[in-house]
């Protein structure tokens, strides 16, 4: 069934307006040697009714084991209210495409608009681009921008705790650039300030740093980002935005870019994506910015309204001197980031970071009194920890599943991790019985 | 009810002690919170969100939303983004149980009906392309690019050559040379023919041992087959290069030519555009790249894998480039691209494209006397028309006919590009659109075209806001909303 409208006494019909014999003659110039001349070997058609029953059975498979959700590592299982979900299911926001016409489009231009207001107030940054495609790719971009801002090319410093992934996605990004990547090793869960200051100097672009770090413990940013400006980097920092409802923002420790997985804010976990990459920075660095930029203007009648802005920076217009290849991003996630935001307001934020703090320490309280189980730093934390497993995290991630919960990510998926080790994630959903009840599975 | 009551931007409806969520008390023992976060690191205040009930936000975003023209609403020919209709049932089995809220994280034993969606798609989208290997990874076509030129490159050095260029014709798309430039090559942009193909003699010229990778959309930017590929191809094989195909056009050939028997090495899918994951007001796509057996070593993973036994896995190829994003791919978007090729099967893929070619060459035939086409009577999917006569004799631009046609219902094609055409009208309808549709648009044009150049020059007359000053917007730049704007 490929949704397609005209009869077949139309199709004649447009054919004879064409002046050709049939939909075959069109092809004509495809060379007669370059066309398949054989049926695509696909799997037969479905109807929406087998379709519905196969993908439910497969859906099944995976949810058959799914219980009360304690995997964190940069996708958390947040609650997201019903009118998130009404919102986006609108046609008019989902089939529409980039706001190239603003005439056409004032409906998607307002809501990037009121995003990129509602990221600044919660990162307590200057500007916010309307989407980047996830949390790696944006730690990414911004490490371009720093180094156009900058104008140093040659050495970029990641910090150690920042997420292993994000840290794999930058080295692909630089991976032909003549630039070092320089990984500033973790001390006891945060960042080794001393080696740090070590690796910095007048040639480094910038720091990147992440809020709560992956190992969910807190860096102390203020004085990592001093240590960066001191040598004229940019101090860019990742941070969990649900943990901004609590922790100092980003733009009063004097980031000079802020980025974040933006999955948190009203998006479903759906196996790694479509997440949503936020993009902040100072408002000197607007030009430098990649990606789409709303901007408020009028109309011919003097009226407010929206358009896509600067774009002379994107690719469309600028080609290789584009300061990003990014066209199509995340709309859609950014508007669901949106409708979840204007819900919660101040106090709403404020409760699921709360919430989460608090259930994720009492949490780990119940796991540490357990005999074998320990936190592998003794840090503070906000809503995700390292759970250090004497007998080794793989068999206390068996018992955990056994039991209906999912903890982990288990630490040796990662190069270089301590197969000890497993984070363990704690959202405003769970409960206390649940928390209870991991503790008892992993206490026997 | 033509007064909507969208306006006003959320932080201007807030008022202190309105609520739009509300969560249960804690149910774990009270610590104060300085016990648990330094002081130093907590914020003194929340940060200052708008404060709403529910039904403040609800009215709000669908009144914003009937500001849209979209695929559902109307009908939206903006040539080289594929608007087709986006089958609801989609969207509702991508949000079943077990596919929505599955972690990435989750064990792969709790993750088998996922990964095995996912490992038949990649098989699909191999045999489509005519390319064996297949990285879900990328999530938009633009990634995709980046990602095979990153693959290239690390194919490149492990044979020990250096190889410094990317090459494409002035058509291509701006994504070509954004992303050639990110994976450090330097550009080559070639003029293309009078009508609109590559010229092999400009591309001979630039051939040589340097040459990495020629970036080529086919069917190209201005709707034509490019009837010399295979000859194309066979020159930068010649000299030792890779071709790559831009697959933003792949809604013409689906089941009729696939790149891989046509001489491209690797190519990208945009699975929002060609097999109707949405296109969600600018993203989220999917960009899943294809490529020949021997550059399979260097894909971006994780990929899927079965095992003899049937059980899938995710898997890091020996020489990846490394991961080119965090987690999975776009899954959401993968999941309906998906249900489309599993309710189409071959003959419907196929029928797709011959729909989408007889529609657009139906649209041809009946604007080409109001709206040239320089490159011919015949096209794919989709043609590039000139205005240029238009404005010259009546004067009425491209941007003219693009703003009139939204007071129609219309939305506009894509103007101004590609660049190579004059006064560019790039005219996409689909394959989801009735003859019913075509004609209405087709009068549309013809009467826009009589209009008074005036009143055309002032348009949209019907839509919420006219004309935008972008000049206005770009020198003083106002991207969020403060206070002091009231």
């Amino acid at each position: 069934m490929a949704y397609l409208e005209n009869t077949s006494d139309q199709q004649r019909e447009m054919l004879e307006t064409i002046g050709v014999a049939s939909i075959d003659e069109l092809f004509d110039q495809i060379p007669a040697d370059l066309r398949l001349g054989r049926s695509l070997d696909l799997p037969p058609a479905l109807t929406e009714l087998d379709l519905t029953a196969h993908l439910g059975q497969l859906a099944a498979a995976n949810s058959a084991k799914q219980g009360a959700c304690f995997l964190g590592g940069g996708a958390y299982d947040h609650f997201i209210p019903a009118a998130v979900d009404e919102i986006a299911s609108r046609g008019e926001f989902y089939t529409a495409y980039t706001p190239y016409q603003a005439e056409a489009s004032q409906g998607s231009l307002q809501a990037f608009y009121e995003f990129q207001t509602l990221i600044c107030q919660l990162t307590g940054m200057d500007a916010s681009n309307a989407s980047l495609y996830e949390g790696g790719t944006s730690v990414s971009e911004a490490v371009f921008m720093a180094m156009r801002v900058t104008g140093r090319h040659g050495k970029v410093v990641l910090l150690g705790s920042l997420h292993p992934e994000y840290r794999d996605v930058v080295q692909t990004y630089l991976s032909r650039l003549e630039c070092e990547v320089v990984v500033v090793p973790t001390l006891e869960g945060t960042a080794d300030a001393a080696h740090l200051e070590s690796v910095l100097d007048n040639q480094t672009a910038c720091v990147v740093i992440q809020q709560p770090n992956f190992f969910g413990c807190l860096e102390q940013v203020q004085e990592l980002t001093e240590q960066a400006h001191r040598v004229g980097a940019l101090s860019i920092v990742s941070c969990d935005p649900i943990s901004l409802g609590l922790l100092t923002r980003p733009g009063d420790y004097g980031a000079d870019i802020v980025v974040a997985e933006g999955q948190s804010l009203g998006t479903p976990l759906q196996y790694g994506g479509p997440y949503l990459g936020i993009l902040t920075c100072r408002q000197k660095f607007i030009r430098k910015m990649p990606g789409r930029l709303i901007g408020q203007t009028t109309d011919r009648h003097g009226n407010r309204c929206f358009v896509l802005n600067l774009q002379a920076r994107e690719q469309h217009i600028r080609r290789d001197k584009a300061t990003s290849n990014i066209c199509t991003n995340q709309g859609l996630i950014a508007l669901r980031a949106t409708v979840y935001l204007s819900l919660l307001g101040k106090q709403g934020i404020r409760e699921v970071a709360e919430l989460s703090c608090r259930k994720a320490h009492y949490a780990a309280e119940r796991l540490t009194a357990i005999d074998g189980l320990d936190l592998a730093y003794d840090r503070p934390f906000f809503k995700e920890f390292t759970l250090r497993c004497r007998d080794g995290a793989e068999s206390v991630s068996r018992q955990a599943a056994q039991a209906g919960f999912d903890v982990g990510p288990l630490l040796s998926r990662f190069p270089d991790g301590n197969p000890h080790d497993l984070l363990v994630a704690v959202t405003e959903q769970r409960t206390r019985q649940e928390i209870d009840q991991l503790a008892d599975a992993l206490a026997n | 009810m033509r007064n909507r009551q969208a306006t006003q931007l959320l932080f201007e409806m807030s008022r202190p002690g309105r609520r739009g969520a509300s969560f249960p008390p804690s149910d774990v023992p009270e610590q104060p919170l300085s016990q648990l976060i330094p002081e130093s690191q907590l914020a003194a205040a929340p940060p200052e969100l708008p404060e709403l009930t529910e039904p403040d936000v609800i009215r709000h975003f669908v009144n914003l939303s009937t500001m849209n023209m979209s695929v559902d609403t109307h009908f939206y020919p903006l040539g080289s983004c594929t608007m087709k209709y986006n089958p609801k049932r989609h969207e509702r089995l991508a949000s079943l149980p077990g596919l929505v809220d599955l972690h990435p994280y989750a064990a792969e034993e709790s993750s088998q009906g996922m990964l095995e969606i996912l490992y038949e798609l990649q098989d699909m989208l191999a045999e489509i392309s005519g390319l064996p290997a297949v990285s879900l990874q990328p999530a938009a076509g633009a990634q995709g690019e980046l990602a095979a030129l990153l693959v290239a490159a690390a194919y490149f050095r492990d044979r020990g050559e250096q190889r410094s260029k990317v090459l494409f014709p002035d058509s291509a798309h701006g994504t070509n040379p954004a992303s050639a430039r990110l994976a450090g090559f330097d550009c080559v942009q070639l003029p293309s023919t009078d009508d609109g193909f590559v010229d092999l003699n400009r591309l001979r010229e630039q051939l040589d041992d340097q040459t990495a990778v020629f970036m080529i959309t086919n069917p190209n930017t201005l709707g034509m087959f490019e009837r010399e590929i295979s000859t194309i191809s066979a020159m930068v094989h010649e000299v030792g290069g890779l071709v790559y195909i831009d697959g933003a056009n792949m809604n013409a050939i689906l089941g009729i030519a696939r790149p891989g028997d046509f001489g491209g090495d690797m190519m990208h899918y945009n699975v929002h555009k060609t097999f109707t994951g949405p296109h969600g007001a600018g993203g989220p796509g999917a960009g899943p790249i294809a490529v020949r057996d021997f550059l399979a070593d260097y894909l971006p993973g994780p990929l899927v894998t079965k095992s003899p036994e049937g059980s899938c896995q995710l898997q890091h190829p020996a020489k990846s480039i490394g991961r080119v994003r965090s987690h999975f791919g776009n899954v959401g978007i993968l999941l309906r691209g998906y249900c489309y090729l599993r309710t189409l099967g071959a003959l419907g893929l196929r029928q797709v494209s011959e729909h989408a070619v007889l529609n657009a060459n139906y649209l041809l035939a009946k604007l080409k006397d109001v709206l040239p086409v320089p490159q011919g009577d015949r096209c794919m999917h989709e043609f590039v028309a000139t205005a240029k006569p238009l404005a010259q004799d009546r004067g009425i631009t491209a941007m003219d006919l693009a703003k009139r046609l939204l007071d129609y219902g219309f939305h506009a094609p894509t103007v101004y590009f590609p660049m190579v055409v004059p006064e560019a009208v790039m005219i996409e309808p689909t394959e989801t659109e009735s003859r019913e549709t075509l004609d209405a648009f087709a009068d549309t044009i013809v009467q826009i075209a009589s209009e008074d150049a005036d009143f055309v020059h002032q348009a949209p007359h019907e839509t919420p806001v006219s004309r935008p000053d972008e000049v206005q917007a770009a020198r003083q730049p106002i991207l969020k909303w403060t206070p002091a704007c009231e």
